[in-house]
């Protein structure tokens, strides 16, 4: 049987599904983990409702914890409070840069009228590759939900940015 | 405070959560045909999203009902009449003017409910409104960027615009109609009719600044939410359904 902190480091190992230099963890997707009896309980939080790949993230935190010899599982979900990204721990951030994808420049906004619909101030992010800040917006959605798409102005190539929410 | 019947539960979460899957059908059309590849991946992402909040707030229900029909059943295996989406979700998408309309009135109709319901007694619901509101808002703002730039772009471009803003609005006084269901969910839902006045604060200003002109309120009032649709919704369903009603417990 597995103690919770080696649960932990097991799903450590676990990368994300869409974004495989990131492990779940690092994500902040892995909310907690305890015991139940004989049972781990693990609870997770999805990143975005639509997002594709959140039964793979489950079957992976099954396959991995089932490999490590866990014995039963029970896994649930936890809307509440919501994902942000600023759960990506320093360490996910410094991966997804050297992955090729900026992370997100600034804090999520948590208030409900710290944002604005028309006239925001257009967000120039850091190239991942040559950390220029003349960059501008090409999609508001990248390959998926949770990026959007950019093009460094100095060095030319296209980056994603991994949007704060 | 009185007690909740979960059978008006029930019903509002098919309202919210058929209006979110049947606007993401509508959506995920557009795969393969938007004017650019940035457009149709932006699309099918919203689609996407909103079929995520449609898969909580139907699996919600489903467990009210507590009969066995899941998230997959209640999509797939109802008929129209057993629907109750807002009419304005079903319409035919039109084109790409139309489609981006829609997803701005409907993405600000969604993010002022969900601020609402992020305050409802019922802890369930509330986490869904808690995490639906951030993704709503990004579709507000994609909407509301291509409106502006459709609106106040060519003279073709706004009168296109215009004639999706005629035909649409009149769709939307549905949004804000409130009946005995809600007012018996009262403390645990928002009025329809109390959410108009922030709807439009988020709406009027992106259609002002599209050169658009609000088209007068018309007395007509649809009624999809209610189950009556218009003849839109049954060949979407059809589509929608046709795998599952073909080849019955089919999965991959």
């Amino acid at each position: 049987m597995l103690t919770i902190a080696q649960a932990w480091a097991v799903l450590h190992q676990v990368p994300d599904p869409e974004i495989p230099v990131l492990s779940l963890c690092d994500l902040g997707i892995v909310r907690d983990i305890r015991r139940h009896g004989a049972d781990l309980q693990v609870t997770l939080t999805p990143t975005y409702s639509g997002c594709p790949a959140t039964e793979v993230i489950e079957a992976s935190v099954r396959d991995a914890l089932t490999a490590a010899g866990a014995g039963p599982l029970r896994l649930s979900t936890q809307l509440s409070p919501a994902w942000t990204t600023d759960w990506i721990s320093e360490e996910g951030r410094r991966k997804l840069r050297e992955y090729g994808i900026a992370p997100p420049e600034h804090r999520a906004e948590t208030s409900e009228d710290g944002w604005q619909i028309l006239h925001f101030t257009p967000l120039h992010p850091a190239c991942p590759r040559c950390g220029s800040k003349h960059s501008e917006r090409l999609s508001q959605f990248g390959a998926t939900a949770c990026k959007a798409l950019y093009r460094c102005q100095d060095c030319r190539e296209p980056f994603e940015y991994f949007k704060p929410i | 405070m009185a007690e909740i019947d979960n059978k008006d539960l029930i019903e509002y979460l098919l309202r919210l959560g058929d209006s979110t899957l049947v606007l993401g059908q509508r959506l995920s059309e557009w795969c393969g045909h938007a004017p650019a590849i940035e457009e149709d991946i932006a699309l099918t992402n919203t689609a996407l999203d909103l079929i995520g909040q449609a898969r909580q707030l139907l699996s919600y229900a489903g467990e009210l009902e507590g009969s066995g029909r899941d998230e997959d059943a209640l999509a797939f295996l109802r008929d129209e009449l057993e629907f109750h989406n807002l009419t304005l979700t079903e319409l035919d998408g039109g084109d790409f003017g139309r489609t981006v309309l829609r997803v701005l009135l409907f993405a600000a109709y969604q993010v002022v409910l969900w601020q609402a319901l992020q305050r409802s007694t019922d802890a369930r619901l509330a986490a869904i409104a808690e995490k639906s509101l951030k993704e709503s808002r990004y579709h507000l703002r994609y909407g509301a960027d291509w409106v502006v730039r459709l609106g106040d772009g060519t003279e073709e471009s706004h009168r296109r615009m215009q004639a999706a803003l005629e035909y649409l609005w009149s769709f939307t006084a549905e949004l804000f109609d409130r009946d005995e269901v809600e007012a018996r969910l009262a403390g645990v839902v928002p009025a329809s009719d109390s959410l108009r006045s922030a709807w439009e604060g988020i709406v009027l200003p992106v259609l002002a600044e599209a050169t658009l002109q609000v088209p007068t309120a018309a007395a007509y009032l649809s009624r999809g939410k209610y189950g009556i649709h218009s003849e839109a919704l049954g060949p979407l369903l059809a589509e929608m359904q046709f795998l599952q009603r073909a080849y019955p417990g089919g999965n991959w």
